[in-house]
């Protein structure tokens, strides 16, 4: 698969504080790049470097063939980027605003009315079109963003925490636009929402204090989530000795009266643990995955770097 | 590119209410001067017996306008372009422009041609007002092109120092004080060495650059004077922005 942005060692100080540091990472064609971390880790940092907002102290990214510092021009041509706060001029109605961005972008002049079409379409803009930007409410504002964004049908969109501040049905539907512009395009997704991540995202990359610390398929991520553990409740159980002695488990913990926690010592077979409870009637009565939160996953992960 | 940037200005300009009412202000008080200078002139050459107190009417009534255009000027242009940056700074619309593939050197060149065109409409209808006298009478065009000339030439160093100011602040109202004050410092220069005429402050002066386009004199000095004034200016800015990209 082809890559279209490569970071390298991009690191960013403010002063003696580095807000970034030493990140690397690459984003193939038609991937959808979750970049997650708590408030202040540097997500918006590494975005404004990658799109050529800023200027990374160190380190390289590579838009396509394209170096964002030597030919700007022709890497940002490849890029659509919706900041954090977005970047709406206000007293411009939605088609005025919309064409402004894409000459910007170099639409060639006979293409700019069906790329704007196209773009409000996509964003259920389309019968917003002669309001003022002004007049929209939050969530319409927030598609106007992304509208901009990928009106030149660039190569890789990149969206700084576009949920943000959105009820959650204008949530549900963005994610639901992202998912969509995921098809055609490479996205990169910055958020602080586990969940969304999970919905919309193939890869995911934790941020803290400037550095990664950890990247993987959302299955990794999954994977770490759900472990090797099963949640059972039995009515009349046995002694924890007992329990503990099955040859494939290796741990029980009780959690309340009749419910426990089994560690399984490879995969989790539940049919067989089902199976074993049924023969000497102990009651089962409950038996589920046992969820770690992505939460605690998230801290765990966080905290490590700490 | 310069081009998109120019256009979408004319259009932000124009989209709100301030382009309009700054427009028909400066109009009204263009023909406000134009008529109360015809009815002066009159008065006045017919109380002037000695030929050499005889001027002629392009010269009454345009040197009025075009002396008081520089004046208005001040107080119009640091409100016009006080929008050009800051406000874009503080609606965090600057990542919009940089995000796109345009320079920074064409956004601000951009930006202030965007608004010497807007300006221009002004000096073309002091112009055209002017050039209606030669129904009656006979006039002067070779004196209204040179006025026009300087005044374009002045309007363009407003522009451009106003666009430095406004890229400095996030505070629009901030860079239209501040750029008020530095045009009205600069116009003032000539008088703190009235009496000694070739002291180099008076060089530095805007309106003594400007005296001598209301002669109707075309000369090379004063035009290298406002074109490195602008381009002083314009390179300020686009390091400032620079800076921006550079320092965050």
């Amino acid at each position: 698969m082809t890559i279209s942005l490569e970071a390298k060692n991009l690191s960013r100080q403010f002063g003696p504080n580095f807000a970034v540091k030493d990140v690397t990472f690459n984003l193939k064609r038609g991937e959808v790049l979750g970049f997650l971390g708590p408030n202040g880790a540097g997500k918006s940092t590494t975005m404004r470097m990658l799109t050529g907002n800023l200027a990374p102290t160190d380190g390289s990214v590579k838009i396509g063939p394209f170096d964002i510092i030597e030919e700007p021009k022709k890497a940002k041509s490849l890029i659509g980027y919706l900041p954090e706060v977005r970047p709406l001029y206000k007293e411009l109605t939605v088609d005025e605003f919309l064409t402004i961005a894409a000459r910007f972008h170099n639409v060639a002049s006979k293409n700019i009315k069906s790329s704007v079409d196209n773009a409000k379409q996509r964003c259920g803009l389309t019968h917003m079109s002669k309001r003022l930007i002004e007049n929209l409410s939050n969530g319409y504002q927030q598609r106007v963003g992304i509208a901009q964004a990928i009106i030149h049908n660039p190569e890789i969109v990149i969206l700084d925490e576009p949920t943000v501040g959105l009820d959650p049905i204008q949530i549900r539907e963005i994610r639901k636009l992202i998912k969509e512009i995921g098809k055609n395009h490479s996205v990169i997704l910055s958020t602080h929402i586990l969940p969304e991540v999970e919905m919309v995202c193939d890869r995911v990359q934790i941020i803290n204090q400037g550095s990664l610390v950890f990247h993987g398929s959302i299955e990794d991520l999954k994977q770490q989530r759900i472990g090797n553990k099963l949640q059972v409740g039995l009515s009349k159980a046995p002694s924890m000795k007992e329990l503990s002695s099955i040859e494939y488990i290796v741990k029980v913990e009780k959690i309340e009266n009749n419910l426990f926690r089994f560690y399984f010592k490879k995969t989790v077979d539940a049919e067989k643990l089902a199976t074993l409870c049924a023969k000497n009637k102990w009651g089962l009565f409950h038996i589920a995955p046992d969820v770690t939160s992505l939460e605690d996953i998230f801290a765990q992960l966080t905290m490590l770097g700490n | 590119m310069i081009f998109n940037i120019v256009r979408k200005e004319l259009k932000s300009i124009f989209a709100s209410p301030m382009g309009w009412i700054i427009l028909a202000l400066l109009m009204f008080g263009f023909g406000t001067q134009y008529l109360s200078g015809m009815d002066n002139y009159f008065q006045v050459m017919s109380g002037a017996i000695r030929p050499a107190e005889r001027v002629g009417v392009t010269i009454f009534v345009g040197g009025q306008i075009y002396g008081n255009a520089a004046f208005l000027m001040s107080f119009a242009i640091p409100i016009l372009t006080m929008k050009l940056i800051s406000e874009e700074r503080r609606g965090m619309t600057l990542p919009f422009l940089f995000s796109a593939p345009i320079s920074i050197t064409e956004i601000v060149v951009g930006k202030f041609l965007g608004l010497l065109i807007f300006l221009s409409i002004l000096v073309i209808y002091i112009f055209i007002m002017l050039a209606t006298m030669n129904i009656w009478a006979d006039i002067d065009f070779g004196y209204l092109l040179a006025n026009s000339f300087g005044l374009i030439l002045l309007i363009s160093s407003f522009v451009a120092l106003g666009t430095f100011f406004s890229s400095l602040t996030s505070q629009p109202i901030i860079s239209a004080v501040l750029s008020f004050i530095a045009l009205i410092a600069l116009m003032m220069a000539g008088r703190y060495y009235a009496s000694a005429p070739d002291h180099w402050f008076n060089h530095i002066s805007l309106l003594r650059h400007y005296q001598s386009f209301s002669k109707g004199i075309i000369e090379s000095a004063d035009i290298v004077y406002f074109l490195l004034f602008t381009l002083t200016f314009l390179l300020l800015t686009i390091r400032r922005l620079d800076s921006d990209r550079l320092r965050g």
